[in-house]
């Protein structure tokens, strides 16, 4: 087996469930940690004080620029990963932070939070709120591939990898309101569903075979949007559906 | 990929369950294959389209009895957002193997929740079987009322069946009548979604079926995955289905072919002049979004 490759989580503004949701791979985080990855920096999971070099840097939480120490986290984890993931809705698109207006308790003067895109490049978005744990695991596995499997492999992760990455190119917004935007006006909803059952807070429902969005609950997490199979849907990699799935169930034995 | 997907094999088929054959669209093999993998413990629960608050209008169900899944039996020409259960099928009800049927297009979306899992915790493992029927195009309701009332003049309330084949649109009345309307007319109710869909046989089931390239009454089947080809055997070797082989019945798989090739070829085409839709300030064209490129 190749040497494994080294994940950390930095810990900004969120409320720790992304992290939880590390955990949440149950069995399947010792598996990761024993074959694939080492855990290199965490909240809690890892007794290292100082942003460490490594290969990938998962990032939970918006940033509040009214806290330089985060700026600075922020950057430095830029500048020691290969690859930086938004990981989660308020990393990626601000999520509930998105509606912070400054004097909540403990920290009132902490007013301005953003996603991690508008102070650093991101390589690639793990959106909602919380992330689930199967999507950080494929992550973690196509990362590995990618970095340290065969010609392959490697051309597998980044097929796979690669709307994760285009997602993180596409912007900092997200909202329920993308349905209709980018899928709605755009001619392309064929009313499936998906988005109804993806959100988290229940603000999509089907009326007449198309989404309804309740914008007042809808938390700004966009997990609709990227799981909405006309957000995109790349055959190479679904036309392989059986061999990726087994594939992942291997490595994960 | 042919447009036929992949496939371990294909046959035409027909349930030897009259009671479903009696509520079922073509050969009743998507309500037989749900029984059969209930009773078999395959799958714990089934997501259809059962019946809706309004006549002919399907309302996504997870059903776990035999019964329930006759009430659910034929088909509904409008959309039944079936996917929009898979979470909670694994959650309020507390399945823990998951069937759904859906169109080519829900099955894309159950593949992708399962591939990309999102926003789909603990989904993907839970999808014990996925069944695809065969579709060409979908309607909104009020698109469906408007060719069954406007064209075809019957109350929906009074129709008992609904069929698309041969050209024509079919509704056959409580009271005996037939009326149809070409399926040329049809194009304009359409949902537009549809008309980029690059999937006519369901490629990505685990088993796929419809009426055309089989007699009437008799059901095309397609067993593609590993799992779907293991369920397929054990349901005929149950006596669940009479067979005949696919190259002995008449039209036969030219037909599916034919028509598979038709529908991904025209929607190819609206997908590529989507790109060249708009023109910007240098002359050149404007594109729209492209699903099969970037999200
Ligand atoms: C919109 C649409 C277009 C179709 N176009 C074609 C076609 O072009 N060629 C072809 O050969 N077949 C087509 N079919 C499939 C065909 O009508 C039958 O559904 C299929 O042959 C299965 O019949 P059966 O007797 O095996 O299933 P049955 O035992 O009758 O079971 C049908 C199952 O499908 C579910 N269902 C019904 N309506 C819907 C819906 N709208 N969305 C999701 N699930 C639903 C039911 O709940 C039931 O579980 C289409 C179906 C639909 C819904
Ligand atoms: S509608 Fe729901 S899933 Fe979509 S962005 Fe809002 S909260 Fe997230
Ligand atoms: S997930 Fe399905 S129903 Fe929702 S917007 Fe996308 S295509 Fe339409
Ligand atoms: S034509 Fe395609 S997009 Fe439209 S309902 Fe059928 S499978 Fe879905």
């Amino acid at each position: 087996m190749a040497e494994k490759i080294t994940i950390g989580e930095l810990h900004l503004s969120g409320c720790t469930g992304c992290l939880v949701t590390l955990a949440d791979t149950y069995e399947g985080l010792f598996k990761l940690l024993d074959d694939y990855a080492d855990l290199v920096y965490a909240l809690t999971l890892v007794d290292v004080r100082h942003v460490p070099e490594m290969d990938v840097c998962l990032v939970e939480g918006s940033c509040c620029l009214d806290d330089k120490i985060s700026v600075e986290e922020l950057k430095e984890a830029r500048a020691k990963s290969k690859v930086l993931v938004a990981y989660g809705g308020c990393a990626a698109y601000g999520n509930i932070t998105r509606f912070c207006r400054g004097g909540q308790w403990n920290q009132p003067g902490q007013e301005a939070f953003v996603p991690i895109s508008e102070v650093v490049d991101v390589d690639l978005y793990i959106p909602s709120c919380p992330p689930c744990p199967q999507e950080v695991r494929n992550v973690a596995v196509m990362a590995y591939l990618l970095l340290r499997g065969n010609d392959e492999q490697k051309k597998l992760a980044t097929a796979y990898l690669t709307p994760l990455m285009q997602l993180a190119q596409r912007g900092n917004e997200a909202c329920g309101c993308d349905l209709m935007y980018d899928v709605i006006n755009q001619g392309l909803c064929m009313g499936c569903g998906t988005c109804a059952g993806t959100c988290p807070v229940r603000a999509v429902t089907m009326e007449y075979g198309k989404p309804n969005v309740n914008r007042d609950l809808c938390i700004k997490c966009g997990a609709c949007y990227a799981q909405c199979p006309r957000s995109w849907f790349n055959f190479d990699v679904m036309n392989n559906y059986e061999g990726i799935m087994d594939a992942i169930k291997g490595a994960m034995q | 990929m042919d447009v036929l997907g992949n496939y371990k094999s294909a046959i035409s088929a027909r349930s030897t369950d009259k009671d479903i054959l009696k509520k079922a669209q073509d050969g009743g093999i998507i309500t037989t294959l749900f029984a059969y993998a209930l009773e078999e413990g395959i799958i714990d629960g089934a997501i259809v389209a059962g019946p809706g608050n309004e006549p002919w209008k399907p309302e996504p169900m997870v059903v776990t009895t035999k019964a329930e899944l006759l009430a659910a039996a034929g088909t509904r020409y409008t959309i039944s957002p079936n996917v929009s259960l898979i979470k909670e099928a694994t959650r309020s009800y507390g399945l823990d193997r998951v069937g759904i049927v859906g169109t080519p297009c829900q099955i894309q979306a159950i593949r992708k929740a399962q591939l990309y899992p999102i926003g789909m915790r603990d989904v993907d493992d839970k999808i014990a079987l996925a069944l695809g029927i065969f579709c060409m195009e979908n309607l909104s309701y009020q698109a469906l009322e408007a060719m069954v009332e406007d064209h075809c003049n019957q109350k929906m309330e009074s129709v008992v069946k609904m069929d698309i084949g041969k050209g024509k649109f079919t509704v056959y009345t409580e009271r005996g009548a037939v009326s149809q309307m070409p399926l040329k007319l049809i194009h304009k109710y359409v949902q537009p979604g549809c008309n980029v869909c690059l999937d006519y046989v369901a490629n990505l089931a685990d088993i796929s079926s419809g009426s055309v390239g089989s007699p009437d009454g008799w059901s095309t089947v397609f067993a593609r995955s590993t799992k779907g080809n293991a369920v397929w055997d054990g349901a005929i070797a149950a006596g669940c289905f009479e067979t005949k082989p696919i190259d002995q019945v008449k039209p036969g798989l030219d037909l599916v072919t034919k028509l598979a090739t038709e529908k991904i070829t025209k929607n190819q085409k609206n997908v590529d002049a989507r790109k060249t839709i708009g023109l910007k300030a240098d002359g050149t064209p404007k594109g729209l979004r492209n699903p099969y490129e970037s999200p």
